[in-house]
């Protein structure tokens, strides 16, 4: 649901009223530009006056993303972004906070406060540009970066085994997670508005090409002629059918995923699992995570929506239990509480 | 009858309580100190805790002490040397000897020096029977027996009986210095009042004592210390740490800011957060982050939105929060970051105190950053300075940082209640809803700070960050003269706030032969020392900083009326180093220590009295 603490617009809101006056300095054909177009279609669609919507980020060319936006908007430290979102969310509960963050900034060198925003569940939407590169220095490796890839500073190919982003958010107990193409701002679009409406941390994951460093990286998963083989749109309640002819599914067999074709060996559209993203055992959402080629296509879409108190909501019930029950009432009562004595 | 014993008048007593980590000390020295207080004395008290949690019983490791300096005039510190050592095992007496004056009055449970108490403690003999003590006024006493003896009645369990000994010696101290028990009776009947038979068996050990010192000859005097001095009011005793959170509170409410803490748990700085964890009553959000950087990072979110942000920390965890001291610098919000001081580098000794974050304070961080620094110089002291902290750095828009250190954040002294009607107004320049004149770095005139615009206001959509920024307009810009003025603007903004500080105050005459400067925790040992001095009819003064970043107005001056400058110090040299560098006109002797000790008394008015007379 969305936040029924938050102020709603007396107006309706077009795009143009989170239209920015800057220029927006991104690379032409970078995945960046998708993104800001799915945010600005969707708060207006939210509906929250357009004063109570913060944009934090950290340092990264993603993380330029507050400055294209007309909200309020604060460009942080890199890695940091989750920390000082944290500290706007429980401060100010009335805003709707937005993260927008590179895989370096939420997975390297601020993997730490990602995992720790996660697992408390404060109610802000991290938005989570992952274009397996740094971008803004020019093109390392990251934690995101497949094996064996040659970047410049991996001129033999990494030895590191990646972070499946999936894996990490659900590891740290995420209650939201979800995964987008860059390259379907519709889908997008959906996936923002699902994740407004989740109560606490809700991860997107976009699969952003960086043209310039690391350009084609999703490609065998994103580009026009392999999408609809290799990619599973998932959907609420319904079966995890893809494929050209939609005649591919996943059945659960034993304690494992399979990627089966209806028709073959037995198999019928009964057998496909259907999906249910508000299931509080991770189980299936872990799995549908970590597919990925050539086996299995790559689950997009609402992965995993299950409910769980926030960290901002309890902060606000145990003021209001301590303000009711305790005989301190102002700064006065306090400093005359306990053992005083007048001389 | 018992003989009528004397009585000694003592200006100031200094007495310490140390025992096993088990033995209770710490109750028994805040209900004397309590006690103390009540009498009308003036005092302060520093609890000395073994740095391990659970030490092996009966060593020296394991031995946890409280301090509390009396008078009946005015107290600066909690005292060097003792006058009265309780010692409740050999252990204790073995760590805490050196800190005995000679003559000194030493009060031991006798029942606790057995062979193995004395091995344990590393004696050879034991030091009660071997005349090692023969400097000392000591007066024996089996305190464990005799308690066991007094609640022979009471049918209780012996472990309960052992636990009550600090009672026994408690009321032994009461006699000594002819205190009434109505106070401990009191608490003791309030915080066991779900057990009666433990209420019942302190007070009987408690009075058991008291009569016990009657009738004892080797008690032969009694100690009277009569009724401070002190200004008509409310008073409670107070550690350095809960003043510095209730500074910070009555801040947020005085400004109507809400407070905002993000903090990682570090010694010696970890009770202003379990503090204000206690007050959610007053609506302060108290945040425990995942490690320093978050602590700070989330308050710097907090203040982007209105709260009053705070952190608070100890050296390593500034060390880690130095970046983001420098987002808050460029991003011109408020933010006050306390840092508890303790001996460094690195983890160094996390539970002994020193001055050596001053350098870091100035200038530890990438880039032009100057910050406002305050430190405070007594435990009471940290409420003034925590409150005027959050007070220039809402209203100049910048962050403040305030330097407390371990032994003020433990210490106590006595504290005048204040009223917050009566605390100084705080207006943080807040924006207006629809100011069409609105900009993200459009700034006072006069103070230079810009507008705290807060998200939810309307017509005030702006976006700030790490990025250099045009001035008033707020843009991004690697402009280089932009960027010349904005690092001139933030260093004049903070520069500005020494016409709202107040002028450095002198004790002592204005000119004189010896200008002793100190800054924060060493102002009680410096005014007692240079008292001591001034008392003899010397031309020695004294200046304490607080205000550090920047200086008084009226710095040079209180400088240039002496013949000789000693700036004293608990670190290599720092705030000398700070001095010779805005004020190279003047010749600045030094004096330091870095022991993770205070000063004494006597090793300042000898270095002072050699200062003085060298040529
Ligand atoms: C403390 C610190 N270390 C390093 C950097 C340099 N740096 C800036 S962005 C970045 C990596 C950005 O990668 P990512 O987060 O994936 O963002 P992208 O540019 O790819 O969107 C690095 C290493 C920095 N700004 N601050
Ligand atoms: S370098 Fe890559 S990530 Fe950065 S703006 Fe250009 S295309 Fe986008
Ligand atoms: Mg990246």
């Amino acid at each position: 649901m969305l936040d029924k603490r938050i102020e709603k617009s007396p107006v309706p809101l077009t795009k143009d009223d989170f239209a920015s006056d800057q220029m927006v300095k991104w690379c032409p054909g970078c995945g960046g530009h998708a993104i800001l177009a799915a945010v600005s279609n969707v708060f207006p669609r939210i509906g929250y006056k357009k004063e109570n919507f913060t944009i934090v980020s950290g340092i990264g060319c993603s993380s330029r993303f507050p400055y294209y936006v007309h909200t309020f908007g604060f460009h942080g430290i890199h890695g940091r972004a989750a920390a000082i979102a944290s500290g706007v969310k429980i401060a100010n509960p009335d805003q709707s906070v937005w993260i927008a963050t590179g895989d370096g900034d939420s997975m390297a060198i601020g993997g730490n406060h990602f995992i720790h925003i996660i697992r408390r569940n404060i109610d802000v939407n991290i938005l989570l540009f992952n274009n397996q590169i740094y971008g803004l220095t020019k093109g390392q490796y990251s934690p995101t970066t497949p094996m064996g890839q040659v970047t410049k500073t991996s001129p033999q190919g990494t030895i590191e085994h990646p972070f499946i982003t999936a894996g990490l958010v659900m590891g740290a107990q995420g209650t939201f997670f979800a995964r987008v193409p860059d390259n379907n701002v519709k889908l997008m679009t959906e996936v923002l508005y699902e994740a407004a409406k989740h109560d606490g941390t809700s991860v997107v994951e976009i699969l952003e090409n960086c043209i310039i460093f690391n350009d084609k990286a999703f490609s065998s998963v994103t580009s026009r002629e392999k999408r609809e083989e290799n990619q599973l749109i998932l959907r609420q309640g319904e079966p995890m059918i893809y494929g050209k002819d939609n005649d591919m599914g996943i059945i659960l067999k034993g304690t494992s995923l399979y990627a089966v074709k209806i028709g073959i060996g037995g198999i019928t559209e009964k057998d496909i699992l259907v999906h249910d993203q508000f299931n509080p055992d991770p189980g299936i959402h872990r799995m549908l995570g970590r597919m990925m080629g050539p086996d299995y296509p790559v689950a997009m879409g609402v992965i995993r929506s299950a409910k769980a108190s926030t960290y901002d909501d309890l902060v606000e019930d145990q003021i209001e239990i301590a303000k009711r029950n305790s005989s301190i009432k102002c700064v006065d009562d306090l400093l005359n509480s306990g053992d005083t004595w007048e001389i | 009858m018992t003989k009528q014993k004397n009585i000694v008048e003592l200006e100031d007593v200094v007495v310490k309580f140390v025992g096993d980590s088990g033995d209770g000390m710490q109750l028994t020295g805040t209900l004397f100190s309590d006690t103390a207080a009540l009498a009308g004395n003036d005092l302060a008290t520093f609890p000395d805790f073994p740095a391990e949690i659970r030490a092996p019983q009966n060593t020296v490791a394991g031995v946890s002490g409280f301090q509390v300096h009396l008078g009946q005039r005015k107290i600066f510190t909690s005292g060097d040397m003792c006058d009265v050592l309780v010692v409740m095992n050999p252990a204790s007496l073995k760590a805490n000897l050196k800190w005995v004056k000679p003559g000194a009055t030493i009060i031991a449970d006798e029942s606790a020096f057995d062979e193995k108490g004395i091995e344990k403690a590393g004696y050879k003999t034991n030091p009660l029977e071997d005349g090692s003590l023969d400097s000392y006024h000591l007066i024996k006493a089996p305190i464990s027996l005799l308690t066991k003896e007094s609640l022979t009645d009471l049918e209780i369990d012996k472990k309960l009986a052992e636990k009550t000994k600090n009672m026994f010696v408690l009321g032994m101290m009461y006699f000594l210095f002819q205190r009434n028990l109505d106070n401990s009776l009191d608490f003791i009947l309030k915080k066991f009042s779900n057990k009666p038979e433990v209420v019942k068996a302190n007070q009987v050990a408690l009075k058991a004592g008291y009569n016990y010192a009657d009738t004892v000859e080797a008690i032969a005097s009694t100690i009277k210390v009569g009724p401070a001095p002190m200004e008509k009011g409310r008073y409670r005793n107070i550690t350095g740490n809960v003043a510095t959170a209730w500074g910070l509170l009555a801040a947020a409410e005085k400004s109507g800011r809400p407070l905002f803490l993000g903090s990682y748990p570090i010694t010696p700085a970890t009770e202003i957060l379990m503090e204000l964890a206690r007050h959610k009553s007053l609506g302060a959000k108290v945040f425990q982050a995942e490690d320093e950087i978050a602590g700070i990072c989330s308050a710097i979110g907090a203040s982007f939105t209105g709260s009053l942000g705070v952190t608070t920390t100890s050296g390593p965890g500034l060390s880690l929060k130095s970046e983001a001291l420098g987002l808050a610098v460029i991003t011109e919000l408020p933010l006050v970051i306390v840092n508890v001081q303790r001996a460094g580098p690195s983890t160094g000794m996390p539970t002994k105190s020193e001055q050596s974050d001053l350098l870091q304070a100035l200038f530890g961080r990438n880039g032009e950053a100057p910050m406002i620094i305050i430190a405070a110089s007594s435990p009471a002291s940290c409420f003034h300075y925590a409150y005027m902290a959050s007070k220039f750095s809402m209203e100049h828009m910048t962050p403040v940082l305030l330097l407390t250190d371990g032994h003020m954040g433990f210490g106590s002294e006595l504290f005048k209640i204040p009223k917050v009607a009566d605390l100084p107004e705080i207006n943080p320049p807040i924006a207006k809803a629809n100011d069409h004149d609105y900009k993200p770095y459009r700034r006072d005139p006069v103070t230079l700070a810009r507008k705290w615009a807060l998200p939810g206001t309307e017509g005030l959509r702006h976006r700030i960050g790490g990025l250099e920024k045009t001035n008033i307009d707020g843009n991004v810009s690697t402009d280089p003269l932009n960027h010349e003025l904005m690092v001139n603007i933030r260093e004049d903004k903070v520069m500005r706030v020494a016409n709202y500080i107040p002028e450095q105050e002198i004790m002592g005459e204005e000119t004189g032969d010896l200008l002793v400067v100190g800054w924060g925790g060493t102002e009680g040992m410096l005014k007692s020392a240079v008292g001591h001095m001034q008392r003899a009819g010397k031309k020695i003064s004294l200046a304490q900083f607080n205000y550090i970043m920047p200086l008084p107005l009226n710095t040079a001056e209180v400088l240039s009326g002496f013949k000789k400058i000693v700036v004293c110090e608990l670190n290599k040299g720092q705030f000398v180093k700070y001095l010779r560098m805005m004020h190279p006109e003047f010749k600045y002797l030094q004096y330091n220590k870095v022991q993770g000790l205070p000063f004494h008394v006597k090793e300042l008015t000898d270095v002072f009295t050699k200062i003085m007379e060298e040529k």
